[in-house]
């Protein structure tokens, strides 16, 4: 069932902000879109121009993230992950195979895309966010279950 | 340099994402959630995120050439096509199902619970399986 967590207009902005300076820093010094399917794409399965060592740097980053923010702040990180085993492996799937095919994710599309004002990122923005609301609310208020 | 630079992009990511909330799943299916318990946090990570990349963008860009190679690897597709279309919708249902996205989960990772350890693997298993489906490769950039 739902986990309640608390509405954080200041921090998430904040969170963006940085998310933001990622992406600038990515396409000013190597030219590259901070979309995290596509760097674990470029990784995992290299095109000609891939450059898979600068995309494990990129990640080995990411994972560090976590460890690194409560070195500094001393506050661990909360999450809460279902437990839902199937259901994570469905979902897994569903999103690496859909990130892929849809040419980007969250970070591709919602962030970078739409930064560029690609109409491609636009549309699939819409599409991506209206299935998940769609898939939130028929998970919770029509089937009543999930995380 | 390149790698340096990689792992600071990547490091400054992840920290946004943990200090936005987008790392926790539970924060991410609220945002989804509007009929429920509905936390808009989501909205302002996005509008934080666009609002500073769109405007390094716009000078990024002018540059002839990024600093450390030799032109920028943007998308080069331009119309909506099945893909984008099947692919996002594919996309999102994931998402909705579990309330992660590929980078809160790669981030997430060393955080070892268990629904990480098991979305993924087969996040990983789904993006190579894509790849091998688009019959022209090339013609996939990470936008």
């Amino acid at each position: 069932m739902a986990v309640a967590t608390e509405f954080t207009a200041l921090a998430s902005s904040v969170g963006g902000a940085l998310i933001g300076v990622s992406a600038v820093l990515l396409l000013y010094s190597n030219g590259r879109i901070a979309g995290i399917s596509g760097i674990v794409k470029r990784l995992i399965a290299p095109a000609a121009d891939s450059k898979p060592a600068q995309a494990l740097a990129f990640i080995i980053g990411l994972i560090s993230a976590p460890f690194v923010w409560t070195a500094v702040t001393g506050h661990a990180v909360t999450q809460s992950v279902s437990t839902n085993i199937p259901l994570a492996a469905i979902a897994g799937l569903l999103v690496g195979f859909g990130a892929v095919l849809g040419g980007g994710c969250t970070s591709g599309h919602g962030v970078c895309g739409l930064s560029r004002f690609s109409k491609r990122s636009l549309a699939a923005t819409i599409i991506f966010m209206a299935v998940a609301v769609l898939t939130v609310f028929v998970v919770r208020h029509i089937i009543g279950g999930g995380p | 340099m390149s790698l340096v630079v990689n792992l600071a992009a990547g490091l400054i990511f992840g920290i946004g994402l943990v200090i936005s909330g987008m790392a926790n799943p539970a924060k991410v299916l609220n945002f989804l959630d509007v009929a429920g318990s509905w936390d808009p946090s989501l909205a302002f990570v996005m509008l934080g995120a666009i609002a500073v990349t769109a405007t390094g963008y716009h000078f990024v860009l002018r540059r002839p050439k990024p600093l450390l190679d030799s032109g920028f690897h943007l998308p080069v597709q331009n119309n909506i096509d099945r893909p984008l279309v099947i692919g996002s919708a594919i996309f999102g249902l994931g998402w909705g199902l579990f309330g992660f996205c590929p980078g809160p989960a790669v981030t997430s990772l060393g955080l070892a619970a268990t629904g990480t350890l098991v979305f993924v693997p087969t996040m990983l298993i789904g993006i190579v399986a894509a790849s091998l489906v688009r019959k022209r490769p090339s013609e996939i950039k990470e936008a």
